[in-house]
């Protein structure tokens, strides 16, 4: 059970925080240009699932996978979004990421009044406590 | 458990088939009198909810109807424009039947390409070396899958999301393609299929997956 990596987005499309734990292929574009098309991907996928949907829903898109990896995705309500992709056996980090947004993300970033929450996310107690969570989680990196 | 549609995706990304299995039509119909109390708006050619969800009637539901008539795109059947025929106080009460907006073909096909397009960002957006597209994609209400075969051609369907056995399902309908679509002479490749054994034969196999929850190889 692995992290491979987390992106988290603001409503905007910025990305305001990467980290990566256990990648073994980079998409052969630039960071920033991964960034957009990441955030244009997901922006896409919802807009598709909206459309597409036979019934109304609540929470929208939840996640997908692939034959080597599965993408987590979840938004707050004030558009906050935060991806993870893991390997397949890892079935809903749904859980994982509200945990992450309410403890850390709250936390450490809402609450400190230096942290401006609308430019990348520099504050190093986050990161380490983030990493920190990500290495203790059940999953093995 | 319901399997709720197939698409049939060519490897340029264009829609050759498509099949609304099981379309559940959530529609609230109500009377109002003037004032109306939801805000309304034209968006793609519809009039739909912008504000004011309630007693069923959510955000993003089309005006279907009004006293009964079905209404043609932004204008009643009478041809006036559906907004203005709302302002006007002298046409109330009214009874007006709200629902989510079916997709037209023009639509389906435009949600079929950009599915294309997400499939290939998908595999190559991949942490890890060797991945394909989206194969499987969730929500809370519905689960898509996607087979893609070595020849591009994606078969796509959407379904309940506690419903199992799709994967055999979706080799299935590969099997009911190659023998009904490929096989028959009058066939052009990537064209849009209109063969009727593939149309039997596919919904046949739908009712079976859906029977039996589980689609068992070999049926």
């Amino acid at each position: 059970m692995t992290v491979h990596n987390l992106y988290i987005f603001d409503r905007n499309g910025s990305c305001l925080y990467y980290n990566e734990w256990n990648r073994k292929k980079q998409a052969g574009i630039s960071k920033e240009e991964e960034f957009k098309l990441m955030y244009g991907m997901l922006f896409s996928i919802r807009s598709f699932v909206s459309k597409m949907s036979p019934l109304d829903m609540k929470e929208g898109f939840l996640s997908f996978q692939t034959s080597r990896y599965r993408l987590h995705y979840y938004e707050t309500p004030s558009g906050l979004r935060f991806v993870m992709n893991t390997d397949l056996s890892v079935s809903n980090a749904r859980e994982t990421l509200q945990h992450i947004y309410s403890n850390l993300y709250v936390e450490y970033i809402v609450k400190n009044p230096v942290c401006d929450s609308t430019h990348s996310l520099d504050s190093e107690l986050f990161s380490s406590r983030l990493d920190a969570f990500i290495r203790a989680l059940p999953y093995r990196i | 458990m319901v399997i709720f549609s197939v698409y049939v995706v060519n490897k340029a990304g264009g829609l050759i088939y498509q099949y609304d299995n099981y379309v559940p039509r959530a529609e609230a119909e109500k009377t109002f009198s003037y004032p109306l109390d939801l805000v309304l708006k034209h968006h793609d050619e519809k009039v739909v909810v912008s504000f004011g969800q309630r007693d069923g009637i959510r955000v993003g539901h089309a005006v279907l109807s009004i006293n009964g008539v079905d209404v043609i795109g932004k204008n009643t059947a009478d041809g006036k424009d559906t907004l203005e025929y709302l302002k006007d106080a002298a046409n109330y009460p009214v009874s007006i039947r709200f629902g989510r907006a079916r997709l037209s073909s023009n639509e389906k096909l435009m949600l079929a390409s950009m599915f294309h397009s997400l499939f290939a960002i998908g595999s190559q957006l991949s942490p890890e070396v060797g991945s394909s597209g989206i194969e499987m994609l969730e929500t809370d209400v519905f689960k898509l899958h996607c087979f893609q075969t070595l020849t591009g051609i994606k078969f796509i369907v959407l379904a309940d999301p506690r419903q199992s056995g799709i994967d055999a399902l979706l080799r299935k309908i590969y099997e009911i393609y190659s023998d009904f679509a490929l096989k028959n002479p009058f066939y052009s490749l990537e064209m849009p299929i209109r063969c009727e054994l593939f149309d039997q034969n596919l919904k046949s196999s739908l009712e079976i997956a859906e029977k039996a929850g589980n689609f068992g190889a070999g049926s």
